[in-house]
């Protein structure tokens, strides 16, 4: 436990970050969007649980933030795809850019 | 390098590499596969942190929860098998570009602050523990936050249901939107629905 230093798993959680970011920017499939966004709140997840147990180990507030953004990312995504499902009803489609009503 | 370092490093490059396959792969399908195995190496490097509940809160809610209402949505939303076009080279080019350069800079970063582990003390966040700070009323516990965050599940669940609630017959065509949505290939959903209120209609009469 202790011969691995903090550092790495922020190496780990930066790199799943910008995978995530990686994959936010590639994608025009709002589903994959979708999946890239989990990526990303992971990745922060991760960062709250290490700073936590390595930085502050008599506290057990980074675990709390954990929690909360784990259950708020599930809304996010019940809603996000209640509005991709709607969308397809509309548009037949769920690609970014073919929703393009808003756009002037 | 002992046991437990070795473990980790294999349960990042593992996290990392299914990833890295779930935003580059051209079927959507498979994309869910390996971001539902992605998130499970990532409850399995909270196991090994020691911080079971949340591996478990990780497990019950992003694998059993999260990827399964994203694979009906593709079932739902589109063909399974078929393949994704392929973004555009341009935007696949700036997109690498940009985060190669954000992680080499957040790398920097991070390894010239170098932070300074105090973990002289056993950290220990058990389920009671967890449970009895989480409700506790005292200056530092979290019985607020927990009620607003129930508030905000009981709406997103209101909000999802109106949001995604087929709109009744007569409302639609009201609108406008119906005899373009009919004429556009989904035609098997639409004929229930005729046959169904048709007979309701002539009963009525």
């Amino acid at each position: 436990m202790s011969t691995v230093p903090l550092t790495h798993i922020l190496f780990v959680s930066t790199a799943l970050f910008f995978t995530g970011m990686y994959g936010l920017f590639t994608r025009r499939n709002m589903i994959t969007m979708l999946m890239s966004i989990e990526l990303i709140l992971n990745s922060v997840n991760i960062n709250f649980v290490a700073f936590n147990k390595y930085l502050f180990p008599q506290k057990m507030d980074g675990i709390f933030f954990s929690i909360f953004i784990v259950t708020i990312a599930a809304a996010e995504a019940a809603v996000a795809i209640a509005i991709i499902i709607n969308l397809y009803r509309t548009h037949k489609s769920i690609d970014v850019d073919d929703a393009t009503e808003l756009k002037w | 390098m002992d046991t437990s370092a070795i473990i980790f490093y294999a349960i990042s490059a593992f996290t990392l590499a299914m990833g890295l396959m779930a935003v580059t792969s051209s079927k959507i399908f498979r994309s869910a596969i390996w971001l539902l195995l992605s998130l499970v190496g990532i409850a399995a490097l909270y196991f090994w942190m020691q911080v079971e509940f949340i591996a478990a809160i990780q497990i019950i809610v992003y694998v059993g929860g999260i990827v399964v209402l994203i694979i009906f949505s593709i079932f739902l939303t589109q063909q399974a098998g078929t393949k994704m076009p392929k973004a555009l080279l341009r935007r696949t080019i700036g997109s690498a570009l940009a985060a190669f350069f954000g992680l080499a800079f957040s790398f920097n970063l991070i390894n010239h602050y170098g932070f300074k582990s105090t973990g002289s003390q056993h950290f220990n966040a058990s389920v009671s523990d967890v449970g009895t700070q989480m409700l506790s009323t005292t200056e530092h516990g979290y019985i607020l936050p927990f009620e607003v965050v129930s508030m905000l599940l009981l709406s997103a669940m209101i909000g999802c249901i109106v949001i995604a609630i087929k709109p009744p017959q007569e409302h639609a065509e009201k609108i406008g939107t119906k005899p373009e949505n009919v004429s556009s290939p989904e035609p098997e959903e639409e004929k229930v629905t005729e046959n169904i209120s048709e007979p309701l209609i002539t009963t009525e009469v």
